[in-house]
């Protein structure tokens, strides 16, 4: 029997690999998937902004107005377009993926996956239109 | 040694193997049962059958009707007590399998469906869609999960069965991984190792079907039966040889020859209709249509292909919702592997080596006649299945008797001896020869003893033979016996060579039973055509063949009558 | 002169190759052939020491998944590619230790599949004399495509996360245990749930979706985690809010 350094006789010697950290570029679909992944920064960005907003409004008019115009400086604003874009996408993909998570049925039928996603952008679209409706006409 | 490792060791972790460790585990868990076996418990060629399990359940059934369509259409072969325990235990298995989870089609209220099969003159058979091998095996399997009782010996290699004190009392086995070779003992060894279609080169078995438990207790001295029966499937894609199932006609597939006409009319199987007519024409039994297709080979009615001549099967009529409820797995089979779609084209087919009826030599209780070895499923002959087996009775063989042998061998197991001393001599002379096969080098290679015995095999023990043929078969088969195998690969790390070439070796012992067996039955019966005795000989051959190995030496043929109890000998007539 | 196909394989063996290392070799070009044919091909006729699992040979046993050109594929099931090039590369599949040349030990995945309980669990047996459980078709449908499973592995190697969290119990023993829970003959959801909602259970999966892409057997993993997130969270909801009556 030859003999390697390291074998010894009857005894599994695995080869254990190891992932590289590079792994999320080796296919562009485990690539898409680290985009969807870090868009949920900008979520967080998102809520962050929301709840400063928040904040200067308990702090008062004058901390209101303050932070608003901080608000529509261009950097600012520019910086805001870039949350709305990916916090898009992350919304998008995750309803997507809604489909695969619910599976819902009528009766007896089961509802095709193309209409629970339609059902999750229709009630997204009244959110939005319930929001827009209270910030336009109340604000 | 005081105590062996196992009380039950079961070779094999087929429907046959895993039905037996329940069996087991239910029955006795203080029992210590193990389940040893080449290829992960999945992956056992039970994974790959379509068709379905046939047991009595519709209102307009009855188990003597069961009974006498496996008796006709096993030629009066089959062992009449055995059939009728067994299609009366039948029901009672598909319903325990329900019962663990097994997803059989249903109708729409919720009750088991049941489809026509070839043979069988009412619809009973069970089936999981066009997947029942594949439901049947993992629903088992995951169903072992549950018992602690059962141990298990994932991709561990049996190589030899110890018998001392005429009985046997364990085994020698290499575990693949590491190439350690060990005695594993235990009271009582059940062989459910599956069928050997391996020796043929066309055939619908996978590569691990090899015949090695029929091997294992041929040398340790059991008798094997009945091994001239060797059954054809009539459909079977070119090249691969991967099976169309029975059910495709069952549904209402046509098979045509070049002309497109419906040949099987012309060779006693009925007159033509358009909707499948039970018992008749392209549900006929399967050794009849293989034969017709030679047949209409003689004549010039088949079609020439890269890989031999071919007929066609037609399931067009059927329409594509037909096919993807009740043939999903043969539409995907047709498209992955021969490119092309049933809902629109012809399958191309041919008869294709399927099933070994005969086996190790059991009782009903899968008793061999050596103390402490028990078989079951294909690896073993009861016999129910006779000259001809009808699609669809093996998978509930598989219940029915692996059950039965896993309550036979527990029983046993209680009351026996421990293991001899002259088993761990036994061990040792075994490790020697393995290592010595290990290290061999410049012999022939392994590929090129097999593909001369296959073709050996087919040319001289096919469809129809003849003394001349089975002759000159032998005289291949000995010669290739003698030849030394070598490797390339000396290593112990899960060495396929290796195992290849003690697969090898196993086949061709096959090969050499199932030849002087042929050679021997000079009738003409179900699956074993002799041209030059073409008629039933009930006179001289109502009996089983049983052979036994010599060492060195031509097998040894004896014959055992048949037991018939309530069906004597008759015509076996379809489609009229 | 035959058309002839490039492989380069995978080899590695403790004893004589300890350096992993991709070998090259050269068959010839047939349109019927897999990539299994081909592997074969060089064991039969080039070097029998080339080592691979196989069987059925019809995409049924689970056996042969390899890496073919780095995508996990069943090789008995993958034709070869004709006028390619560029060698067809074939590796064992990821995150599975190798125990030689394209050989991967997968003990682990044995070890998680029996502790996610799949079989049938009811508190109430019913005698076989019953006869069968009823299930109607429609039943069926709810559990069926995750009964699908051929246990081949090809999704663990599609699955970052259980390349980078070993502990994770991965897409197949989840589909495996969902497809319990929902079959209509089945009672132990709740014994299943300790495993399958503990954090190397479905809250490992962050939803890549590889295993469903990969899965030769449209049993599509992916909703079956997240199917089971959605039953998880609103147990533990309904915990919070009626922690009694929740079961
Ligand atoms: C394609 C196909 C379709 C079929 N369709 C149907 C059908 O529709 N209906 C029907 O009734 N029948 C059908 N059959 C027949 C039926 O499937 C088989 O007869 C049956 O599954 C055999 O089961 P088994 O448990 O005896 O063996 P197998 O399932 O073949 O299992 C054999 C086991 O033994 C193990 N083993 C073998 N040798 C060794 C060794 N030396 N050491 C350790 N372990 C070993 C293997 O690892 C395996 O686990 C079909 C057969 C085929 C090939
Ligand atoms: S889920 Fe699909 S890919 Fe994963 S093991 Fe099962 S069959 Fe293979
Ligand atoms: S060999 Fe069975 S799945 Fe490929």
């Amino acid at each position: 029997m030859t003999s390697h350094s390291g074998y010894t006789l009857h005894h599994p010697q695995w080869l254990r690999r190891r992932v590289s950290t590079w792994w999320w570029l080796s296919r562009w679909r485990y690539f898409k998937f680290i985009l969807r992944e870090i868009t949920s920064v900008f979520v967080a960005a998102a809520v962050v902004l929301l709840l400063l907003y928040v904040a200067a409004l308990r702090r008062g008019p004058d901390a209101l107005i303050a932070f608003q115009s901080w608000l529509s400086r261009p950097p600012i604003l520019a910086a805001s377009a870039v949350v709305f874009f990916f916090t898009l996408i992350h919304s998008i993909t995750w309803f997507n993926l809604a489909p695969k998570a619910m599976k819902v049925r009528l009766g007896n039928i089961p509802v095709p996956p193309a209409l629970i996603a339609a059902g999750h952008y229709f009630a997204w679209l009244v959110i939005s239109l319930a929001l827009a409706w209270i910030i336009l006409t109340g604000g | 040694m005081d105590s062996p490792a196992h009380d039950v060791l079961i070779l094999g972790g087929g429907g046959a193997g895993l039905r037996a460790a329940i069996a087991v585990a239910q029955s006795a868990p203080e029992l210590r049962v193990a389940v040893l076996s080449k290829v992960y418990p999945m992956r056992s060629h039970t994974v790959s059958a379509e068709g379905g399990a046939a047991g009595v359940v519709a209102k307009d059934d009855s188990l003597d009707e069961h009974a006498y369509d496996t008796i006709s259409g096993g030629d009066w072969l089959c062992d009449q007590d055995a059939v009728e325990s067994f299609v009366r235990a039948a029901p009672q298995e598909l319903t325990q399998l329900e019962h663990w989870g097994c997803p059989w089609s249903r109708d729409a209220s919720g009750h088991i469906a049941v489809r026509a099969f070839g043979g069988m003159r009412k619809m009973r058979t069970w089936f999981a869609a066009d997947k029942t091998g594949f439901h049947l095996l993992h629903t088992l399997f995951q169903t072992t999960l549950q018992y602690d009782s059962i141990h298990r010996y994932d991709e561990w290699f049996a190589t030899r069965l110890l018998i001392d004190d005429g009985r046997v009392q364990g085994v020698v086995a290499i575990d693949a991984s590491t190439g350690r070779i060990q005695a594993i003992t235990a009271h009582a060894v059940i062989l459910c190792t599956g069928g050997c279609g391996r020796v043929f080169p066309f055939t619908t078995n996978a590569n691990i079907k090899n015949g090695d438990g029929m091997s294992l207790a041929w040398r340790a001295g059991a008798p094997l039966k009945d091994m001239e029966f060797v059954q054809y499937h009539p459909t079977g894609l070119p090249f691969t040889g991967i099976l169309i199932t029975e059910a495709a006609r069952a549904e209402g597939g046509y098979l045509i020859n070049k002309d497109g006409y419906r040949y099987l009319q012309d060779y006693d199987l009925g007159t033509p209709q358009l909707k499948p007519v039970l018992r008749s024409m392209e549900l006929g039994p399967r050794d009849r249509l293989s034969q017709a297709f030679v047949h209409e080979q003689a004549k010039g009615r088949t079609i020439p292909s890269p890989h031999g001549d071919i007929v066609h099967l037609d399931l067009r009529h059927l329409g594509e919702d037909v096919i993807n409820a009740r043939l999903p797995f043969i539409r995907e089979l047709c498209l992955k592997y021969q490119n092309l779609d049933p809902v629109t084209e012809l399958i191309p087919v041919r008869p294709v080596v399927h099933y070994m009826m005969g086996g190790v030599h059991t009782n009903n209780e899968g008793a061999t006649p050596l103390p402490g070895l028990y078989a079951a499923g294909e690896v073993a002959c009861v016999s129910i299945n006779g000259a001809n087996r009808l699609g669809s009775n093996s998978l509930p063989e598989l219940l029915v008797f692996g059950a039965r042998a896993g309550l036979a061998a527990a029983d046993y197991a209680r009351s026996a001896h421990p293991p001899s001393d002259h088993v761990e001599a036994q061990a040792a002379d075994e490790i020697r020869r393995l290592h010595t096969l290990l290290h061999r080098k410049g012999g022939r290679r392994i590929a090129d003893i097999r593909v001369r015995m296959q073709s050996a095999m087919e040319s001289g023990a096919g469809i129809f033979r003849d003394a001349k043929t089975l002759c000159d078969a032998a005289n291949e088969i000995a010669e290739l016996q003698s030849a030394d195998v070598s490797l390339d690969d000396h290593s112990l790390t899960f060495n396929t060579e290796w195992i290849a070439a003690l697969e090898l070796s196993f086949m061709l012992d096959v090969a050499q039973a199932i030849v002087h067996s042929a050679l021997s039955r000079e009738e003409s019966r179900g699956a074993h055509q002799r041209t030059d005795f073409p008629a039933r000989d009930d006179s001289r051959y109502l009996a089983h063949t049983l052979i036994y190995h010599r060492h060195g030496d031509a097998p040894r043929v004896d014959y055992l009558p048949v037991t018939i109890t309530r069906w004597p000998p008759g015509q076996r007539v379809y489609g009229r | 002169m035959p058309e002839l196909v490039n492989l380069e394989v995978f080899r590695y063996s403790p004893e004589h190759t300890p350096e992993p290392r991709f070998q090259k070799f050269q068959v010839p070009y047939n349109k019927e052939w897999v990539v299994l044919d081909a592997l074969n091909y060089i064991k039969d006729r080039t070097d029998g020491s080339l080592s691979f699992r196989w069987s059925c040979r019809m995409g049924i046993c689970g056996s042969c998944g390899v890496l073919i050109n780095g995508e996990p594929k069943l090789s008995c099931a993958t034709f070869l590619p004709s006028k390619s090039s560029k060698p067809i590369r074939i590796e064992p599949l990821r995150h599975f230790p190798v125990i030689r040349d394209l050989i991967v030990h997968i003990g682990d995945f044995m070890t998680k599949l029996k502790k996610v309980k799949p079989w049938i669990i009811r508190t109430n047996e019913s005698p076989l004399s019953e006869g069968e459980f009823l299930q109607t078709p429609d039943e069926m449908e709810r559990y069926h495509q995750f009964s699908h499973c051929i246990n081949c592995m090809l999704c663990y190697a599609a699955c970052p996360i259980y390349g980078l969290d070993p502990l994770f119990a991965g897409p197949a023993a989840i589909a495996l245990a969902q497809r319990y829970n929902n079959d209509s003959r089945d009672q132990g959801a709740a014994r299943r749930m300790p495993i399958l909602s503990s954090h190397d259970g479905i809250w490992a999966c962050t939803f890549v979706g590889e295993c469903t892409q990969v899965c030769p057997k449209h049993v599509d993993p992916a909703a079956a985690i997240q199917q089971y997130k959605l039953t998880a969270a609103l147990h533990s909801l309904k915990s919070v809010i009626a922690p009694r009556g929740a079961a």
